[in-house]
């Protein structure tokens, strides 16, 4: 049978001012596979996440999410930014953020209604937040912030999830409750894609595997690809891989 | 009050709250300072409009200043984007490049227009209902109140119909920009919203005070709620408020009205960053002694759990020797033992502290909470406890 892709990237080069940040990535990532995006600093892994949902327009290639363009195909994708990306001194409460993922359903003008709070109640329980969901988000903690970016994505009802980072600055125990979720999500057949840092967790968290440093260096299941050679391709001949040793 | 009087005043209302509204938003975005370069970038357009126009409030006037104002965003952005220098600096090369154009151009021509740079300061609120707005002969009050109306009923159209995208795209621009919100299309509305209300309210109130009436409200409400809504109408109240009093502060002082406005936006902030039991310093300072006493309570309820259990030396109970053990005051360790008691906590005998059942579930979901921040059920207990608020 024929494998069914979830995203296809196409020579994609992405470059700030005249120095490549990505250069020519090649990536088709099979529907539902939970994937880590692996590489160093700089690497371009969150810059590769961002040009496929066109925050980031790129110098060359083409992007399709289930064939067509990112554009047309909005209401398949769920996005969980870095949580240091927005100013969390903003005026309002954990509830409130999380009912943001159905702004995309409703489009322009319309307002949530009955049906969006409750999906937004469902996804705070689904994250154990609803005890929290009045509280101002500046009074949450880190692993409890980064909950509710989660549930914000869950609200979206999405096919193909895309996370930068989720577990940075989270405890072991947010981190459990993340990953279970995310396995969640894999096993009702959606595709999730996560740039990941720590090495150790990739044979344990995830299926499937990118390895990526400014060039795609290899892509596919973690038994195959996460391999000390792989790595060393990835990070460079100083790095001593002790991961799977 | 004669008829000018409730006008001036009516306008300075007007001025304020139309103000207030992207102010709000300019605050939350932090680029509180791009209202600073468009109050005084528009200058060479306004100049250059009335020129043309002669009348401070000709719609043409409003539409090339307007322009100029956008014209400001796009060069600080395009200084930005060269990557040579930060956003601050753009904004800091770019505005006052306009302003003397502006300046220069009043200046050549100062005789032959009436156009001064007194104006552009501090505006000329005082004189507005004397510029009126005729249809055949009938007089339909002041121009600048009709422009200024007609702007803040915009706003508010604009802020009804699109607070959600406005708010989500405020909050967080790459997931608007994901969900079809374009943050690049809603940006330049607020700009263009920006600057049709700044060069609206230049007539009346100046280039330099208009950036008050813009970040002090939000400023105000930001201490106060934290709430996006209540956050809008508490500015656009605390701009009413000051435009009146500073009306009548102008009087009594035989000084400018919009200098007026400013001091009392001014002040009204003091009061706020003093008393506002969110952020105020001095409910700040009471809180802090409310939360040393229940953490007092706590670590002293937390010490006799601890020495309640089997095996524990009972004597570390003791009346006596908790106060040694905590270097508690006498005036402490009684206010910590009395508080204990009334809330049935604790119970004693022979000098001997042993808690209730009801203190025991306490201390434990308190340390609970406090530690790991995940016991929900104590989320209803927040309202007694400070300790509790994080």
């Amino acid at each position: 049978m024929e494998m069914k892709f979830a995203v296809t990237v196409d020579d994609l080069t992405v470059a700030y001012k005249y120095k490549p940040v990505l250069w020519d990535i090649d990536l088709n990532i099979p529907e539902g596979v939970l994937m880590a995006i692996v590489g160093p600093n700089g690497a371009g892994k969150s810059t590769l996440i961002k040009a496929i949902l066109d925050i980031v327009r790129p110098v060359a290639g083409n992007i399709s999410i289930y064939g067509k363009p990112y554009r047309d195909q909005r209401s398949l994708v769920a996005y969980v930014p870095q949580k240091g990306s927005v100013d969390w001194d903003f005026p309002t409460h954990a509830q409130d953020v999380v009912s943001m993922g159905t702004y995309g359903r409703l489009g322009w003008i319309r307002r949530p209604g009955s049906r969006e709070k409750k999906a937004a109640l469902e996804a705070l329980e689904k994250v154990g937040m609803l005890e929290f969901r009045h509280r101002q988000i500046s009074q949450l903690s880190g692993g409890q912030q980064q909950r509710i970016f989660l549930a914000r994505a869950l609200v979206q009802q999405a096919k193909v999830y895309f996370m930068d980072e989720p577990f940075q600055g989270v405890d072991a125990t947010t981190e459990k409750a993340i990953i279970q979720i995310l396995k969640d999500l894999r096993q009702n057949g959606k595709t999730v894609i996560v740039v990941h840092h720590d090495l150790q967790t990739v044979p344990a968290y995830f299926d499937w595997v990118t390895l990526l440093n400014v060039r795609k260096v290899a892509t596919g299941p973690v038994d195959e690809i996460f391999t000390d050679e792989n790595l060393a391709r990835t990070y460079g001949n100083q790095f001593k891989p002790a991961v799977l040793s | 009050m004669s008829n000018a009087q409730v006008e001036i005043q009516l306008i300075a209302v007007v001025v304020a709250a139309a103000c207030a509204i992207p102010g709000v938003f300019l605050v939350l975005r932090k680029m509180a300072m791009i209202s600073d370069a468009i109050s005084h970038a528009i200058l060479p357009g306004i100049v250059a409009g009335f020129f043309l126009t002669q009348d401070l409030s000709s719609p043409w006037l409003v539409l090339m200043a307007t322009l100029t104002g956008m014209l400001t965003v796009v060069l600080v952005e395009v200084t930005h984007k060269t990557g040579l220098v930060k956003e601050d600096a753009a904004i800091g090369l770019v505005f006052p490049a306009m302003f003397s154009i502006g300046v220069i151009l009043i200046a050549r021509y100062a005789g032959s227009i009436h156009l001064d740079t007194d104006v552009v300061l501090s505006g000329e609120i005082a004189f507005a209902p004397f510029d009126r707005l005729y249809a055949g002969q009938t007089d339909l009050g002041p121009k600048s109140l009709w422009v200024m109306g007609g702007i803040l009923l915009i706003s508010l159209i604009l802020l009804f119909v699109f607070f959600k995208e406005l708010k989500i795209s405020t909050f967080d621009p790459e997931l608007a920009a994901t969900l079809g919100f374009s943050p690049v299309l809603l940006h330049y509305s607020l700009m263009l919203l920006t600057s049709v209300t700044t060069v609206g309210a230049f007539d009346a109130v100046g280039a330099i005070l208009v950036v008050a009436l813009m970040i002090v409200p939000a400023g105000i409400a930001y201490l106060l709620t934290s709430k996006l809504k209540t956050m809008l109408w508490l500015a656009v109240g605390a701009g009413a408020l000051s435009a009146v009093a500073g009306y009548w502060l102008a009087r009594r002082l035989d000084g400018s009205i919009p200098g007026s406005m400013a001091v009392v936006l001014g002040f009204l902030f003091l009061l706020t960053w003093l008393f506002s039991s969110r952020h105020g310093m001095i409910p700040g300072i009471f809180r802090l002694k409310r939360q040393k006493k229940e953490y007092a309570l706590l670590t002293f309820l937390l010490h006799v759990k601890n020495h309640s259990a089997p095996g524990q030396d009972p004597a570390e109970r003791d009346v006596a020797h908790l106060y040694g053990h905590f270097n508690w005051t006498g005036k402490t360790a009684r206010m910590v033992l009395n508080l204990a008691g009334k809330n049935n906590l604790i119970h004693m005998q022979d000098q001997r502290v042993s808690l209730t059942t009801k203190g025991e579930t306490f201390t434990e979901e308190a340390v609970g909470y406090i530690i790991f921040n995940e016991k929900a059920a104590l989320e209803n207990t927040k309202g007694r406890f400070l300790l509790f608020r994080g």
